[in-house]
């Protein structure tokens, strides 16, 4: 019966870790995107400066959601709680 | 109705965190990560073996060209960290890129689920956290290393730069550097994957292409993420404040 609940609530904690995780990361992209497109629409001539510099700091901000990924996944596969 | 702990895993038919153990002097070994990390050595060693066996001033033939590419590339990265003494550590960012990079690549690109093991399957050694813990943990040897021998114990005055108030957080970073360096390696091949079996199981054909391409891409962006990074740790920990 305990583990039924710890399993039950492991697998809510992991939902919620990543969506969780995912709206920082989800804010910071978009304005990192924006900024860039206004960027390379001043300056057209710098555009593969421009990628390259944004697609490296969203891989940065990725990141952070695959933490929470990371989190979810120890729940649900590696989960120290249940037997 | 009581569903067992580990259901999911049946249900979604994948293997996380199963593993073809190797007992070795009493230690427990993942067999798959390690097959899989020779074959990406022997690749690499090979690759590069070719493309200096015939070594000519004016670059001939696919493999001298190719490497040369490959260390071209390299050596921006390093130097765009490092600075004007990048040449010393060109081969360690070399190695650590092009291990991580064919790595992520074999893994996405080479239909390992043909090849049967007793437990577990063969995948990309970086989707396994000892690997690339492991490489982060060289990663945090090698910068202080660099700063040991550039700058003696006086290395150590970091960490009490700008303020002594700051030491507690200079000691954590030396922490969270390796932390954060093998969970996105790790996080970023491991989600990759993990998209690609569930799709692949709700859809077996043509869906999951767009996704294992997707994979493909940040399989080399991770590569460079983690080599920019070391480089940078490199670079942070051998330059002269003063």
């Amino acid at each position: 019966m305990t583990d039924s609940i710890v399993s039950a609530a492991s697998v809510i904690a992991a939902g919620i870790a990543v969506g969780l995780a995912a709206i920082g990361p989800g804010i910071g992209q978009g304005n990192a995107a924006g900024q860039a497109v206004e960027g390379i629409a001043r300056q057209p001539e710098v555009e593969d400066k421009i990628r390259g510099t944004l697609l490296l700091s969203l891989a940065f901000m990725e990141a952070l959601t695959i933490y929470g990924l990371v989190v979810a996944l120890s729940l649900i596969f590696a989960n120290p709680f249940t037997s | 109705m009581i569903i067992p702990s580990n259901a999911l895993i049946q249900i979604a038919d994948l293997e996380v965190g199963k593993h073809f153990y190797w007992e070795i002097f009493g230690y427990s070994l993942h067999g798959q990560v390690f097959l899989v990390s020779w074959l990406v050595i022997f690749l690499v060693i090979g690759a590069s073996i070719l493309g200096t066996s015939t070594i000519t001033e004016v670059p001939r033939g696919l493999w001298q060209n190719t490497m040369e590419a490959v260390v071209e590339y390299v050596q921006n990265i390093t130097k765009s960290q490092i600075g004007k003494d990048f040449k010393e550590w060109v081969p360690f960012i070399g190695s650590l890129f092009l291990f991580i990079f064919v790595s992520n690549w074999l893994g996405a690109l080479v239909p390992w689920k043909l090849i049967h093991l007793p437990e577990g399957e063969l995948a990309a050694p970086t989707n396994d956290i000892n690997t690339t813990i492991s490489l982060a943990l060289l990663t945090s040897a090698t910068y202080f290393y660099g700063g040991l021998k550039k700058k003696g114990f006086s290395y150590f005055g970091k960490y009490i730069q700008p303020t002594p108030i700051l030491l507690p957080i200079n000691i954590l970073e030396d922490f969270t550097k390796p932390l954060s360096l093998s969970f996105r390696l790790f996080g970023n091949i491991l989600a990759d994957e993990l998209t690609i079996s569930v799709l692949t199981l709700l859809v077996p054909i043509i869906i999951p292409l767009p996704i294992m391409i997707l994979g493909l891409f940040a399989g080399s962006i991770q590569a460079l993420i983690f080599a920019t990074l070391a480089a940078a740790y490199i670079g942070e920990s051998v330059e002269g404040h003063h």
